[in-house]
């Protein structure tokens, strides 16, 4: 997939290992290019650094900085690429709190082929 | 054993392993994501999702051994090895954290500590399948075929 001649770039934050294997496999397979972040922080500080994503998979219960916080911080920096969370929480005060933080949408985890067909078609409509 | 002999092996095992509930649909994912360019991706992805559940187990056996249990670090643990489970597929490892993470709730160690067998006995039963199941598959590879496609059980 590709955006103006160059390729979709994505970010996966989540602080467990085999999920960062799986999803950055599973979005490169996809043809994104993708980079991940361990936490909330390191997310930010990707940001801060200058880099820029077409999108975001975010992690709710993260150490040090969480999605939430992440997200939120994201957005008051005025980054308004897509932001997809995953949790495992199911619908809940926890998972409303995480949207109201500034989510284009929320997934329940484990994330697979389906939902990250669904994200990039949301994607195509956004950028065009 | 011919190749034809081992795929075949190889298919009823991994059919069993759906069948009974080890695996689900998420492990034929990670099947489907195994490509020319990446042919260990099962085994790589697998073999840390093994070295993290050693780790998150004994950290889980000291943290409730303590004096003064802390629910909150034990939900913490169980929470991210319900995270990796279910990502490679490992559904009965998944299903056990979720009856440990109501009894961290309850802050019942009675029932934490019964939880931490159960989720132990599911781990060390779908380690020991997985491990029989990339066997399979490297003899299959070293006879020269290819790893049948498992899109039909997910």
């Amino acid at each position: 997939m590709k955006k103006g001649g160059r390729k979709i770039s994505a970010l996966v934050v989540d602080d467990d290992r085999v999920i960062r294997v799986v999803e950055e496999k599973l979005l490169v397979r996809f043809g994104l290019e993708t980079k991940v972040a361990k936490n909330g922080k390191e997310a930010l500080d990707l940001f801060v650094a200058g880099n820029t994503f077409d999108f975001v998979v975010m992690d709710m219960e993260m150490p040090v900085m969480d999605g939430p916080e992440a997200t939120r911080a994201l957005r008051a920096r005025g980054v308004d690429c897509m932001i997809v969370g995953v949790t495992s929480r199911g619908d809940g005060p926890e998972k409303a709190e995480f949207e109201a933080a500034g989510l284009n949408c929320c997934w329940e985890k484990p994330l697979n082929a389906q939902i990250v067909g669904t994200i990039l078609d949301k994607l195509a409509k956004k950028l065009s | 054993m011919e190749v034809e002999q081992l795929q075949r092996s190889f298919i009823e095992y991994t059919s069993g392993l759906f069948r009974e509930g080890f695996l689900d649909g998420q492990f034929s994912q990670l099947q489907m994501l195994q490509d020319e360019t990446n042919p260990d991706f099962v085994f790589e992805v697998v073999s840390l999702f093994f070295e993290d559940s050693d780790r998150l187990l004994h950290d889980l056996s000291l943290a409730l051994d303590q004096q003064n249990v802390d629910f909150k670090k034990i939900d913490a643990h169980v929470h991210q090895f319900k995270g990796s489970s279910s990502s490679i597929g490992a559904q009965r490892v998944k299903t056990a954290c979720i009856a440990f993470r109501s009894f961290c709730e309850e802050q019942n160690v009675e029932g934490c500590l019964g939880c931490l067998q159960q989720v132990k006995q599911e781990y060390l039963l779908v380690k020991t399948k997985l491990e029989a199941l990339l066997r399979l598959e490297q003899q299959i590879v070293a006879a020269g075929g290819a790893i049948p496609t498992l899109n039909e059980f997910s």
